[in-house]
């Protein structure tokens, strides 16, 4: 501990540097968490199908019953990506057109006090908001919310009937679901062509090992006709959006250990600087009989205070910063929290840095002979 | 009457140094013996490899050819780890530049030695209070060499050397960084620790005045002695 603070402004500076490094790693995981969390909330039991060709492309509602007879299938819902605007574009968030029994029932997750949720299946104007997105509003239930289509042009009125909370921290809180009945009433009045179409169907499965069987068949049934289908399962559903992104994804990943090899170059650059100073001592201490093995101890050791103060500096800053992009981004990454596998992944890349940036220097002391350590004292 | 047996028994060492492709000779087929308490002082110019033998008696150097025997142990046939537990236990050292760590009080660098000996904190309290008394530094205990002067940070290297309780004492250019009246200081100490604790003192030194103080004297000049 002395010896890590005989050089104060060094050692503050890299740890510091060290704390920053955490910092970006921790965050850089923690965009990624957010990334994949729609894929952890996905369910094994869901399945999506969607239009063959893109999931830009509809599907007649006619299909939800012929899916429903399909062996295997418990639940079918459906539901139509709104794609609203609330005052402003810079307003984003996910809003769906939904038929709110089935889907409510399929998404167990979404817990809804049960008056609200009744209030909401009652009103076809009704519409339910995540917990974050009715408070980034200020929005309390009855309100009155009006959405701007960009796919169905026009101004929407709903009414907040209900606020619905994750059971699981993974579950995003920013959407939007109201009645696919008032969308389609809408529709069939101003743009006929586009009504009775849904954009997806959600299935549920009775048992998650027949989800194969089951969208084989589904699609199968489709096969041929004006509008065939693509089922897969709803982590696959998820997966395929994120794909499209796959490169930025890949590109933060590789930017994290960029940035953890920097570090180690910082922290072990300190460390050489240390040990070069520090020759003549750790030559006294070998002519008293301390080994190489204890030499390597205080060197690591002092590497290790180093990365490891750093390290809880970084996971001491994580917090407000994510708690700040958790407001400021909430548009983009509505499920942002720390992992507890990103504060163990954090200390696992301090030890591995303090490690790896003791290892040169404790050879080299270590491998000192000790007249010529003791001939550069003096 | 018969003469104390050697402490140290020195046979035909000789080492050399490399320095780029070149082989400088240090020292020659040196041979001689050391007496048990004896005060020997070794003198010679620079470069004349007196630092050299003092290293190579205090197994901080290994030797080309020879063998050194010290207190019955042949250190030259020891591993590294096997002589760095002997000199753990038998050999103290002084140095010129006091070689004391700066982060560490007084006390705490002449508890440094006593780290590998097992000792529980309470004896090594002890220990350590005993040496720095017998320095009189007890009050200077908590300072850091930073706050001491040369000749009682000398002192402070003398109280790390005995603290324990070594068979031999070998100190290079013990005063060489001190006034003349701390290096006086430095000297006494040392003669009592010769004569009243009966330790075996090897010192390597320029200065004619300290020499004096030794029982014998003995000069090396171009890797060889040349006088007794």
């Amino acid at each position: 501990m002395k010896n890590a603070f005989r050089r104060k402004v060094r050692t503050i500076l890299t740890i510091v540097a060290m704390g920053i490094a955490i910092l970006a790693f921790g965050l850089l995981r923690t965009v990624l968490t957010a990334w994949y969390s729609a894929v952890d909330a996905s369910s094994a039991t869901r399945l999506v199908t969607r239009n063959a060709v893109s999931i830009i492309f509809p599907l007649p509602l006619a299909y939800h019953e012929k899916i429903r007879h399909v062996s295997g299938v418990h639940r079918v819902s459906h539901g139509s990506w709104f794609g609203g605007i609330y005052i402003s574009e810079k307003n984003f968030f996910a809003s769906f057109a939904v038929d709110p029994e089935s889907y409510l029932d399929l998404f167990p997750e979404l817990v809804i006090p049960g008056q609200q949720k009744a209030d909401f299946f009652r009103d076809r104007r009704g519409f339910v908001a995540g917990r974050k997105l009715a408070d980034r509003f200020g929005w309390r239930v009855g309100d009155v919310v009006t959405l701007k289509g960009t796919i169905y042009p026009g101004d929407w009125d709903f009414v907040l009937r209900g606020i619905y909370e994750g059971r699981y921290r993974t579950v995003d809180e920013t959407q939007f679901f109201f009645h696919w009945d008032y969308l389609n009433e809408g529709v069939r009045r101003t743009y006929s062509s586009m009504a009775d179409q849904v954009g997806f169907f959600m299935i549920g499965v009775k048992d998650p090992n027949l989800s194969a069987e089951v969208a084989r068949e589904i699609d199968a049934m489709f096969a041929n006709s004006r509008a065939e289908t693509l089922t897969e399962t709803e982590r696959a559903f998820i997966m395929g959006f994120i794909s499209m992104s796959e490169a930025i994804v890949m590109v933060i990943r590789i930017v994290s250990l960029v940035i953890i090899v920097i570090i180690l170059a910082v922290v072990a650059n300190t460390m050489a600087m240390t040990t070069r100073e520090r020759v003549g001592e750790y030559a006294v201490l070998k002519t008293l009989g301390y080994s190489g093995w204890h030499i390597g101890t205080l060197i690591s050791g002092e590497a290790f205070l180093i990365t490891l103060s750093g390290c809880l500096l970084g996971i001491a800053m994580t917090y407000p910063v994510v708690r700040f992009f958790t407001t400021e981004l909430g548009a983009y990454f509505p499920v942002f929290f720390v992992e507890p596998l990103t504060i163990w992944l954090d200390f696992g890349a301090a030890t591995l840095v303090g490690a790896t940036a003791a290892v040169i220097p404790t050879r080299q002391a270590v491998r000192i002979r000790i007249a010529d350590g003791l001939r550069r004292i003096g | 009457m018969q003469s104390p047996s050697p402490i140290v028994e020195i046979r035909s060492v000789s080492k050399s140094y490399r320095r780029g492709s070149h082989v400088v000779p240090v020292l020659s087929d040196i041979t001689f013996d050391i007496a048990r308490g004896e005060f020997l002082a070794i003198m010679g110019p620079s470069g004349s490899g007196k630092s050299t033998l003092l290293n190579l008696i205090a197994g901080i150097d290994r030797v080309d050819t020879g063998s050194i025997v010290v207190g019955g142990e042949d250190i030259t046939s020891l591993s590294e780890t096997e002589l760095a537990r002997w000199r753990a236990g038998n050999v103290g050292f002084i140095f010129q530049f006091y070689n004391l760590m700066p982060v560490l009080t007084a006390f705490e660098n002449v508890d440094l030695p006593l780290h590998l000996t097992g000792l529980s904190r309470a004896q090594r309290r002890e220990h350590v209070e005993m040496a720095l008394s017998m320095v009189n530094l007890t009050d200077r205990m908590d300072h850091y060499p930073a706050q001491l002067s040369g000749g009682e940070q000398q002192r402070v290297a003398i109280a790390r050397a005995i603290v324990i309780d070594p068979v031999l004492l070998v100190a290079d250019e013990p005063t060489g960084d001190l006034d003349r009246r701390s290096a006086e200081d430095v000297l006494n100490l040392m003669g009592r620790l010769n004569e009243e604790m009966g330790k075996t003192i090897i010192m390597v030194t320029h200065d004619p005045h300290a020499a004096e103080r030794a029982h014998t004297m003995r000069h090396l000049e171009k890797g060889d002695f040349n006088s007794v």
